[in-house]
């Protein structure tokens, strides 16, 4: 017998996984979770259909939301997490000694649960004394929350379903009034490469622009997701991501990544062509 | 058969129509979407296959004998009410047949002024005389409230002749009036009870909510079952009591109602009564639940004022629907229709309606928390960008006119057209209203004053949308000569 999961990027295009074994399967008060074994990407997180992270591939992901950011800014102390109930965005944040204390505010509580099961590989720093894992609604968290953080991630799924209000205008809005003057803001930017999801980007661009002085994209390479090409927000009071880049502080910590390297950084918000236009007709 | 709550008939018979593959040679003309296959991939397949004519299988809403009927009598048992009529254009056609029921020509009839335009304009067509009620107001938040029972009893009063009682219950943000008092006086003096009740469909089937038409004892009463019960836009359903001859009522809707009703429409109101009946309770309560925290989360913003049941008085503000999700944005300095635009415009939310000082947003079960919480955020977030010194707005939203013409007489009368600013002191020949919520500034027959120009320009200024009048911007107003 054989075993395949399925994925719908458009409605022309699926992605195949071949699967091993489903490990979890239950449909929690806000989406249906899934586990899953396979042969290529080792156990995979599939939220609602849409694969989350691979065990594969996710090292990409989380270095790319975190060590951008601290590289530009490697005093940042406090920091809030939305979304990121898979813990590898908690995982890179630890390796910090310098962060004092992380707040992560996750919607669904099962997930979390889930990953901690299921997949140690990203799920391994919920012990860590420095966090505060808060399960809750992420726009209604930062609601009244003014000049408290060095550093937002918003690690979430995509702008439908629970992830829906961390992609509004409004979100943005408290996001700049959550964070310090050196405050720097890192979302999940989805992809410009197929049509339907340009619209998104678009709108997802001009939100975080109306509110942030610097608002900028990087790109980076994400085999299981649509396209395979992936965009991430950076936006921030004044820190520019590239000229304010702290390169020997950052290579002085001696942190081994797998993906990321300061020239890398620089070099990821160099966009192609087709993502310019998309991001300069918003 | 001995029908329950649980049947929907005229859903089961139109589901046993599509099945049994009828060959179409009927009206309407797109033979179930094939005539048209742009607007069936648009609306989707069985929407246009239950677009049919009336047939012997599936009743006639002009003449119902069957399937109609029962599901007609399923929604009157359902309600407390004797009978039940399935209306397919809006509620104002409904509040017109209560109208029209009740009144002749000539005949008076006690109201609120702050009503509908859809019970002035049957008053245009009927020639009926309105006697109007002042509504209360509330100084703080500038709005009119619900009628106060000792204002109906001194209007019964002094027109003994008048033949009913028009109560706006509840208001468009909510207000209710003492309707079991009202009902009571209107009796005692030969009186009937027409209830607008077009946002008070669930009244007849949440708990903890105020007192339905029927249950106060009045003689008919016009549901916008579409608002908030969960039909399609432009259905309704007119309750009556036994008070009220139905077959009368029948012809009167007759007299006006196409004869070709839609039954999308009819369809939509046989599954929202059943809903309603097996699942009410349940998605009112959520829905409570949902204002009451929204309520809670608006009010620590500060500037906005989200009001609930404490501004209850026991007079015109009876009765508080804790459904609505009313708030009074003046203190931020914005007019409700400056919050209800940028709320659209920079946040994608659209609420029901922003006036000049509230805007009104309309909560349900289908809503999720998500929702809710981005209309929270949004709130603040406009306050933190837009919010400015409150000074110099006006405060206030009813003005009590002076009627000087019935509207019929005024409608009809020889009217010249003249810029509206030089129109103080005369009598207007129209309509002005903002839409929403549709509650006219100005009705036919009534008299302009300065004041209310002011009040015009301002409304203009903020942006509402203006209409009524047969200058589409405005810059000029029909007066009686």
């Amino acid at each position: 017998m054989e075993l395949w999961f399925s994925e719908k990027h458009t409605d022309n295009v699926e992605l195949k996984i071949k699967v091993k074994q489903q490990l979890y399967s239950k449909k929690s008060y806000y989406q249906q979770i899934d586990i899953l074994d396979t042969y290529e990407f080792g156990r995979i997180l599939v939220l609602d259909g849409y694969i989350m992270l691979t065990e594969k591939d996710e090292y990409v992901y989380h270095e790319m939301v975190t060590h951008v950011p601290m590289a530009v800014n490697p005093d940042v102390k406090n920091v809030l997490v939305i979304g990121a109930g898979d813990g590898g965005t908690l995982r890179e944040l630890c390796r910090y000694d310098t962060i004092e204390h992380i707040d992560m505010v996750e919607i669904d509580e099962l997930v979390v649960e889930v990953c901690k099961r299921y997949l140690p590989q990203t799920a391994c720093c919920f012990n860590d004394e420095r966090l505060d894992l808060h399960i809750g609604d992420g726009l209604k968290y930062v609601r009244y929350k003014e000049n408290e953080y060095d550093l937002i991630i918003v690690d979430s799924t995509d702008p439908f379903g629970p992830g829906e209000g961390l992609f509004t205008k409004e979100f943005y809005g408290r996001c700049f009034t959550a964070l310090t003057d050196k405050g720097i803001l890192i979302n999940q930017h989805e992809s410009t490469y197929y049509d339907s999801y340009v619209d998104m980007v678009q709108r997802t661009h001009k939100r975080i622009s109306a509110n942030f002085p610097v608002s900028m994209v990087y790109q980076t390479h994400i085999p299981t997701y649509p396209s395979g090409q992936w965009l991430f927000g950076f936006a921030s009071k004044n820190l520019h991501p590239v000229y304010d880049i702290q390169e020997d502080r950052w290579n002085a910590l001696g942190l081994k990544t797998k993906y990321y390297n300061t020239e890398l950084h620089k070099g990821c918000f160099a966009l192609p062509n087709d993502v310019k236009e998309v991001l300069e007709n918003t | 058969m001995e029908l329950s709550q649980q049947d929907a008939p005229l859903y089961d018979a139109l589901k046993k129509h599509i099945k049994n593959r009828i060959v179409r040679f009927d009206v309407p003309g797109h033979k179930g979407g094939r005539g048209n296959k742009e607007l069936r991939d648009f609306l989707g397949e069985q929407c246009m296959k239950i677009d049919v004519n009336s047939m012997k299988p599936l009743d006639n809403l002009c003449h119902p004998v069957s399937v109609i009927k029962d599901a007609q009598q399923l929604a009157a048992d359902a309600m407390g009410a004797d009978h039940a009529f399935f209306m397919v254009n809006g509620n104002t056609s409904a509040v017109q047949t209560m109208i029209f029921t009740a009144c002749k020509s000539g005949d008076k009839i006690i109201m609120p002024r702050n009503v509908h335009r859809s019970a002035i304009n049957a008053l245009v067509v009927c020639g009926a005389i309105p006697v109007y009620v002042n509504p209360g107001t509330n100084k703080q938040l500038g709005i009119a409230l619900g009628m106060s029972a000792n204002d109906v009893e001194k209007a019964i009063e002094r027109n003994p002749d008048a033949k009913a009682v028009l109560v706006n219950n509840p208001t468009y943000y909510g207000i209710c009036s003492d309707l079991r008092k009202i009902v009571e006086i209107a009796h005692e003096h030969g009186m009937l009870v027409l209830v607008d009740e077009a946002h008070g469909t669930h009244f007849y089937f949440g708990e903890n909510l105020p007192v339905s038409a029927m249950a106060a004892g009045a003689d008919m009463a016009a549901l916008s079952v579409h608002k908030t019960g969960g039909s399609l836009t432009q259905s309704a359903i007119l309750l009556c009591k036994n008070t009220v001859s139905a077959g009368y009522v029948h012809q009167i809707i007759n007299l006006t109602q196409t004869t070709s009703s839609s039954y999308l429409l009819m369809v939509s109101l046989d599954l929202a009564r059943r809903n309603l009946y097996l699942n009410g309770k349940e998605m009112f309560a959520k829905t409570q639940a949902y204002c009451e925290y929204a309520r809670e989360e608006i009010n620590k913003i500060g500037g906005y004022y989200a009001y609930s049941s404490e501004l209850v008085n026991g007079d015109d503000f009876y009765a508080f629907d804790t459904t609505k999700l009313s708030i009074y944005t003046r203190a931020t300095g914005l007019a409700g229709v400056e919050v209800y635009d940028i709320l659209r415009d920079d946040y994608d939310i659209q609420v029901e309606f922003g006036d000049i000082g509230n805007i009104l947003a309309i909560v349900s079960a289908g809503d999720r928390e998500l929702e809710v919480e981005r209309f929270i955020s949004a709130l603040y977030e406009i306050k933190r960008h837009y919010s400015k010194d409150p000074a110099g707005m006006f405060d206030h939203e009813y003005i009590d006119p002076t009627v000087v013409l019935a509207p019929q007489q005024a409608f009809y009368s020889e009217k010249i057209s003249i810029p509206i600013e030089q129109s103080s002191g005369k009598i207007c020949g129209e309509f002005v209203m903002c839409y929403p919520p549709g509650i006219p500034i100005l009705a036919p027959g009534e008299r302009i004053t300065s004041e209310i120009l002011s009040y015009i320009s301002y409304c203009k200024e903020k942006g509402c949308s203006m209409t009524g009048t047969e200058d589409m911007n405005l810059e000029y107003i029909n007066v009686v000569v």
